[in-house]
């Protein structure tokens, strides 16, 4: 009786066994020990928070499952682009109405002679006019993305603007090349004339004789200001145009934040240049008597040419001259 | 009016893609585009997981933020829907996008995607409801029939549930309740600003 009593105990003690085992065992494969949770993912992954995994498609990159930052990037496209424009081009445009209203036009002192020297070759004004009008077209139907859907979606209405904006997204995907190739040849015309030197620190000094009547800083062909704007439109289209270029071919510029990353830098080197070349147009039209000429026709007034680009005239002249100096009848 | 969400059991999902082939199906979605995707986590590891994955239909959606041409509009049912005509397929929705949803036809064209294409909650277009013009654009519009979408409706394990917000975040809570654990509700709080607490 005691010996089956122990027998008892002993299947009871191994059976208590088993199910205490196969507890442990049912707990080792419980998934709640393992299982990925979003907030680990995220807690893992640290600065960079992107979740991503495996996906059987053939489109690999859809393998992101969430990436948040992608909103940071959404809030400033919605509310410091736009802010950052308005100002850029509105102050631009105030700074120079104010300017015009105080000083006025900048006027040619000694009046016009009436004889003309050439300024910019055929060629030259080419390769600024295609650069210019496609600049244009680029910058209002750039601007148009960034701030339209405020100002003229209201006005026009969804389908005539979707209609304007699509046309204006091809102008502008496909003007980019005409004023790539213009950047290279003003570039490759103009990047002797535009090298810094000691003269420009005169120049700047000076503040290019803008602020005093009769004062008149010695310049070659390019005074420092237009050497600024010169690199500054080589600079800022360079930029343009890789990060541009990059947008164009989304599949082979990388991922989401790349594109992010050249939009915005598109997006801000585009309102700096085009705030810049209102002020450029400015002084090149209204703002300076005789200066459209030298687009224009391409002759200046020899008198305009002496008082803003004095040692210019004398190198012209200076090759002009010598073998004048030789003939019976003098130049002038 | 419901606030229609998409809610993912990822200890449900078993990676079979049916909802990514269903709804390929019903709305003869283009080649190379998957309005829906399963992705794998920790995949081969220890509490492997996948999420099956699409347009969450976010609240303040930051693809209608950024869009230029103001495309996106919600719908009474808190569905984020676009307007395919007056799309001008710039990108910005897919870069803006924390879910990959908004795609395009033509990837590889210089400079010129096509119309953006994303899932529509099975509810279609701007066009008037089951007509064939919302159909080519936009696919089906199961919603106007008073079914839910086909994915989360033919999901073999019930993984993937789709309708009100409330309603799916009571079913999940219950199943997490019930069966002692959950890997949460993936994208809830990127897209709607709040998370499923159980």
């Amino acid at each position: 009786m005691a010996h089956q009593l122990t027998r008892f105990f002993a299947v009871l003690a191994l059976s208590l066994g088993l199910v205490l085992t196969g507890m442990t065992a049912q707990a080792q494969v419980n998934p709640t020990a393992s299982s990925v949770t979003e907030d680990s993912m995220f807690e893992a992954l640290g600065t960079s928070d992107t979740v991503s995994g495996r996906v059987s498609i053939p489109n690999k990159t859809a393998g992101t499952l969430i990436k948040p930052d992608n909103k940071d990037w959404a809030a400033f496209q919605r509310g410091a682009l736009p802010l950052i424009f308005v100002v850029a081009l509105g102050g631009m445009l105030v700074l120079l109405a104010a300017f015009y209203l105080i000083k006025g036009r900048v006027r040619v002192e000694h009046g016009m002679s009436g004889r003309t020297i050439e300024r910019f070759s055929a060629v030259e004004r080419f390769a600024h006019w295609t650069l210019s009008s496609t600049f244009i077209i680029l910058a209002l139907s750039g601007l148009n993305l960034v701030i339209g859907r405020s100002v003229i979606l209201p006005l026009v209405g969804e389908a005539a603007y979707g209609t304007l904006t699509a046309w204006g997204k091809l102008a502008h995907n496909f003007l980019a090349w005409p004023f790539m190739v213009a950047l290279v040849l003003i570039v490759v015309f103009w990047v002797a004339h535009n090298i810094p030197n000691k003269l420009d620190l005169v120049w700047i000094k000076q503040g290019g004789g803008l602020f005093k009547k009769g004062m008149h800083p010695p310049a070659k062909k390019f005074n420092a200001g237009q050497k600024v704007i010169f690199w500054c439109v080589v600079g800022g289209g360079v930029a343009l145009s890789f990060t541009g270029y990059m947008m164009l071919f989304p599949v082979q510029a990388g991922t989401p934040s790349d594109w992010q990353l050249y939009q915005t830098i598109h997006g801000l080197v585009a309102a700096g240049l085009t705030a810049i070349i209102i002020a450029h147009i400015y002084i090149g039209s209204v703002g300076m008597e005789g200066a459209f000429d030298a687009m224009a026709s391409g002759q200046v007034d020899e008198n305009w040419a002496r008082e803003h680009h004095s040692l210019w005239v004398e190198e012209v002249k200076g090759r002009t001259d010598a073998p004048a100096a030789g003939r019976t009848h003098p130049a002038e | 009016m419901a606030r229609m969400k998409f809610l993912c059991d990822a200890d449900r999902c078993i990676e079979c893609n049916a909802c990514v082939t269903a709804c390929k199906n019903e709305h003869e979605v283009p080649w190379g585009i998957n309005r829906r995707r399963v992705v794998t986590l920790d995949d081969g590891l220890p509490g492997e997981r996948s999420v099956s994955m699409a347009c969450m239909h976010c609240t303040d959606a930051p693809c209608a933020s950024v869009c230029p041409v103001s495309c996106f509009y919600t719908t009474d049912d808190a569905v984020v829907l676009h307007n395919k005509d007056t799309c001008i397929g710039c990108g910005y929705c897919s870069y803006a996008c924390p879910f990959g949803a908004p795609q395009y036809p033509q990837t590889a064209n210089f400079g010129t995607r096509g119309k953006m294409d994303k899932c529509t909650y099975c509810s279609g277009g701007p066009e008037p409801d089951m007509t064939q013009a919302e159909y080519v654009k936009y696919g089906s519009n199961r919603l106007a029939e008073g079914k839910l979408p086909l994915c989360a409706e033919m999901c073999s394990t019930k993984a993937l549930l789709a309708g009100d917000g409330d309603i799916i975040a009571e079913i999940y809570r219950e199943r997490v309740v019930t069966r002692g654990y959950g890997s949460g509700a993936w994208g809830w709080r990127t897209a709607y600003g709040e998370t499923l607490t159980v």
